[in-house]
């Protein structure tokens, strides 16, 4: 049986370069067996043209670095096997993050800066004793916290967010799921109503339409659905306490 | 001016190592930045699986361990190759690293008393484990080790620690720079002031100076092509800049490791905590040959000995047949699907995601992949390089050297958070007295030569080979002849070609010069350095004619400790022609050399004691560079605390013993 040959359509558009203007641009392949998207914009970019910019690292789905809109869906091209897709492919640079070039977006600032704005780290209750033995913690907490950490921080969620695209201070599906993590650790000072702020507001958990894009597209199949509805007790949950 | 900045500390490098030193150095108040190819949560580091070794001894296989232990096998590990003062500073801490890393936030696996189930050398074991010690930091086994040492996140240990250490970067305010790149140190020949850094979102160059300057880059596996574990941004950057000054040596850069377990064919990992928590090897008749061949560590003894043991079944015409070439089978069906979706819940999705199978119900293609440079940036025992004061590295950039010829499973994610405090601790001491110096003069002379480099390429016209071209033509020399096996006359080979190919970048011509960060212009001037970085690991392959560790020549079967107990450096400035090569001792021995307890076991004795061994050893290494360090040499040793810990192994049965 002969290989396909793909057609994959892609956005291009190089904002150093002033007489680059966005456009989308046709590029042909011969399909291999396992190609992964990885693979195919490689052998583009090697033998076709070299200008094309995309970002890849791990090419095994851990790093995080490869989101894009693969026929208008965010994903981690770098899993995505050809052999899934039709003959033809178009491919996207991911929405709402600043474009580098290409299908090349700027996922680093913008996860730095909802670090700085969540507090994604552990505020701890005291300094670290080095003599002492780890702070024990039960198993069934330690595989709760590691399913939520689990996120890869590749921008999928905040692509397809209905918000986050329209709302740039949204904390966004990633952003929730960071708070999640670290309200449920034990080891974190911070209480529900020093979390009050940053949840319950329309930027935060409120600000959500209910779409859950977020869920569907996870390529770590993080449960987005049951963070929201875990971030909006625990919200509701302080603003009743505070009232008495 | 607006193309020089300054800070006190700059850290090349946004992985664990280079993290965890950029706490250590803002935490006692120096402003650091870090700059890195790629956002820091998405370097190589996020891609370790199975464990961090640290002897807390928590399970019921673990009981006893010890520090001690843990120096025992990581100097055999190491086949007598490892700085042995390194490993003692390195297993001493690590216990207090991993417990730290709790503190920052990982989610390490638990104990939870009562009956466990696991799979130990082919046998369904079920143990107890105690009360006393519900909720501690869990261990799985690894290869190499007399106990259960390594502590998992699942199997995402580098990722949650990742996340932990760069959560704690921002907690701290540290500066991050990401797409971002050195391409050439500033130094006067004596200190380092900083790097020429070019911006991969704009193209553009720019100096960075800084009292301190850390690498810690990473490996450089990606010399061996598409052959390697390795992300693609693991091109020995780093390791590059340190050579080209001509001044710091690369130590033991023939040193490289062949993990095992590599997906067939494209190269991604599968941890070796599939074998440590029970897996089997098969070949093509389905027989666990690793049991014949290695009775008392069957799949767990190290990965050189593993590795050399797949291949040599591939060589015998046992391997599987596939289109890319014979490969062999990772067996894990009977660790059952839940296990598989738990503990090792990145491998299933591995699968299922770059195979489409069901771990539980089909075998796993794998065949030795380059995964690991024990070789490096030679530092010493405080993290600084030799011969250039203000520059640092730590990490697999780094030949501290804790791994000599052969790194153990988990020691490498447990050396990134363990040197980075040591290092980090050096750098802040070292910042702390000394005034930010400016030398603007030097870094215009290095930008100037930088931005010559970069319009050579880009004026350079005509027809030529594509810089991809050469790059794949490299990892087929370096998988094919400086591989697992390696002879003289392949070795040779290797260099010819090499050599060849050096000249060749020189002609290469790019097909793009669009303005900006043009990923082929950035890959153009990585080449020469990922050349250079080969033809120092074969040159230094074809000196050495001695099997030692990783390092075998079929050719010089025997560890050779007459004449090779000693580690390698090569020096090579951009301008020279050809690499000059050194030996120095490698460190004050306490373990006597011996056997290993696994693979094979030809040696020639050294001729010396060890008491004239180690009289040589402080002026063989100033001799080469090493700078003073805060404690003198050997200070952190405690000569013979290992020998209880020996004994209390041996009746184990681990095969560790004599």
């Amino acid at each position: 049986m002969a290989n396909r040959e793909l057609t994959f359509e892609i956005f291009r558009f190089n904002p150093q370069d002033p007489s680059s203007e966005p456009r989308l641009q046709t590029f042909t392949l011969e399909e291999e067996p396992y190609m992964t998207l990885f693979r195919a914009l490689n052998r583009i970019r090697e033998e076709q043209d070299a200008t094309l910019q995309f970002d890849f690292s791990c090419r095994s789905a851990v790093c995080g670095s490869c989101g894009m809109m693969v026929n208008g869906r965010p994903t981690l091209a770098c899993k995505t096997l050809t052999s899934d897709l039709d003959d033809k492919v178009r491919l996207h640079p991911l929405p709402a993050f600043k474009l580098i070039g290409d299908l090349s977006v700027d996922t680093g600032t913008w996860f730095r800066a909802m670090a700085e704005r969540v507090g994604a780290f552990i505020k701890e209750k005291a300094p670290f004793d080095p003599d002492a033995l780890e702070e024990r913690m039960d198993d069934d907490l330690a595989q709760a916290i590691y399913e939520s950490d689990r996120c890869i921080e590749c921008g999928c969620c905040v692509a397809s967010c209905g918000v986050a695209n329209v709302k740039p201070g949204f904390v966004a599906p990633a952003g929730m799921n960071r708070i999640a993590r670290f309200m449920m650790d034990p080891r974190d000072a911070r209480t529900d109503g020093d979390w009050f702020e940053v949840v319950a507001s329309d930027d935060g958990v409120f600000g959500c339409i209910g779409l859950m894009a977020c869920h569907d597209v996870c390529p770590k199949e993080l449960p987005l659905l049951e963070v929201y509805a875990y971030l909006r007790r625990r919200a509701l949950g302080t603003a009743f306490l505070s009232r008495k | 001016m607006s193309r020089i900045e300054s800070t006190d500390v700059l850290v090349i490098g946004g992985g664990l190592a280079g993290e965890r030193c950029a706490m250590e150095a803002a935490a006692a108040g120096h402003e650091v930045t870090i700059i890195s190819l790629v956002p820091p949560r998405r370097s190589h580091s996020c891609a370790a699986q199975g464990g961090m070794q640290a002897a807390l001894g928590n399970c019921v296989k673990a009981a006893g361990d010890s520090p001690d232990m843990h120096f025992l096998d990581t100097v055999r590990g190491s086949d007598w190759g490892a700085d042995q003062e390194v490993v003692r500073i390195f297993a001493d801490n690590a216990p207090i690293a991993v417990r730290e890393l709790a503190h920052f936030g990982v989610p390490w696996t638990r104990v939870r008393p009562g009956p466990n189930q696991y799979h130990i050398k082919g046998q369904h074991v079920v143990i107890d484990e105690p009360e006393e010690k519900r909720g501690l930091i869990m261990h799985r086994d690894f290869g190499g080790t007399a106990k259960w040492r390594a502590c998992y996140a699942a199997a995402g240990t580098g990722h949650a620690a990742l996340y932990a250490v760069d959560g704690e970067v921002v907690r701290l305010g540290v500066n991050v720079r990401d797409r971002m790149e050195a391409l050439s140190l500033v130094h006067d020949g004596e200190r380092c002031s900083g790097a020429v850094v070019r911006c991969l979102r704009t193209g553009k160059l720019s100096v960075i100076l800084a009292k301190c300057t850390v690498i810690a880059t990473g490996g450089y596996g990606r010399i061996y092509g598409q052959y390697t574990t390795n992300a693609t941004i693991n091109e020995g950057t780093g390791a590059s800049l340190a050579l080209d000054t001509g001044l710091v040596p690369l130590g033991n850069m023939e040193a490289i490791q062949f993990h095992p377990t590599g997906l067939w064919p494209s190269g991604i990992l599968v941890t070796e905590g599939c074998r440590g928590d029970g897996g089997y090897l098969l070949n093509n008749a389905m027989e666990r040959f690793m049991v014949e061949l290695e009775p008392a560590k069957q799949e767990l003894a190290s990965r050189d000995v593993v590795s050399r043991h797949m291949i040599q079944q591939v060589l015998d015409g046992k391997g599987v047949d596939h289109p890319a070439g014979p490969h062999l089978w990772l067996d894990l069906r009977h660790l059952g699907e839940e296990h598989l979706t738990t503990k090792l819940r990145e491998v299933y999705e591995i699968c299922r995601d770059f195979l489409g199978i069901k771990p539980w119900e089909d075998l796993i293609p794998v065949r030795p992949s380059q995964h690991y440079s024990m070789g490096g940036i030679r530092v010493n025992k405080d993290g600084e390089a030799y011969n250039l004061a203000g520059l640092y590295a730590a990490g697999e950039a780094a030949c501290w050297d804790m791994h000599g010829f052969n790194r153990l499973g988990g020691n490498s994610l447990a050396e990134t958070i363990v040197a980075g405090r040591v290092v980090g601790g050096t750098v802040a001491e070292h910042a702390a007295g000394l005034e930010l110096d400016l030398p603007v003069a030097v870094a215009r002379e290095f930008l100037e030569r930088e931005q010559r480099r970069l319009d050579g390429w880009l004026e350079r016209a005509g027809e030529g080979p594509s810089v991809y071209k050469l790059r794949d033509a490299l990892g087929e020399i370096m998988m094919n002849k400086v591989g697992i096996f390696r002879t003289g006359e392949e070795l040779q080979e290797a260099v010819t070609e090499l050599v060849r190919l050096e000249d060749q970048v020189d002609t290469a011509v790019l097909s793009s010069k669009a303005p900006g960060p043009n990923p082929e212009l950035s890959f153009a001037l990585r080449l020469k350095g990922m050349v250079r970085l080969g033809l120092v690991t074969a040159r230094g392959a074809l000196a050495r004619t001695e099997s030692r560790g990783a390092h075998c020549r079929t050719d010089c079967p025997e560890r050779d400790d007459a004449n090779w107990l000693n580690r390698t450096l090569v020096r090579w400035s951009r301008d020279e022609r050809e690499p000059r090569f050194e030996y120095e001792p490698v460190g004050l021995l306490d373990l006597p050399p011996g056997d290993r307890g696994y693979g094979q076991a030809q040696r020639v004795e050294m001729k010396e004691t060890l008491e004239e061994y180690n009289a040589g050893v402080p002026e063989g290494q100033r001799s080469h560079g090493m700078l003073p360090t805060r404690q003198p040499l050997g200070s952190a040793l405690r000569p013979g605390a290992w020998r209880d810990a020996e004994e209390r192994a041996g009746l184990t049965g681990s095969g560790a013993g004599h």
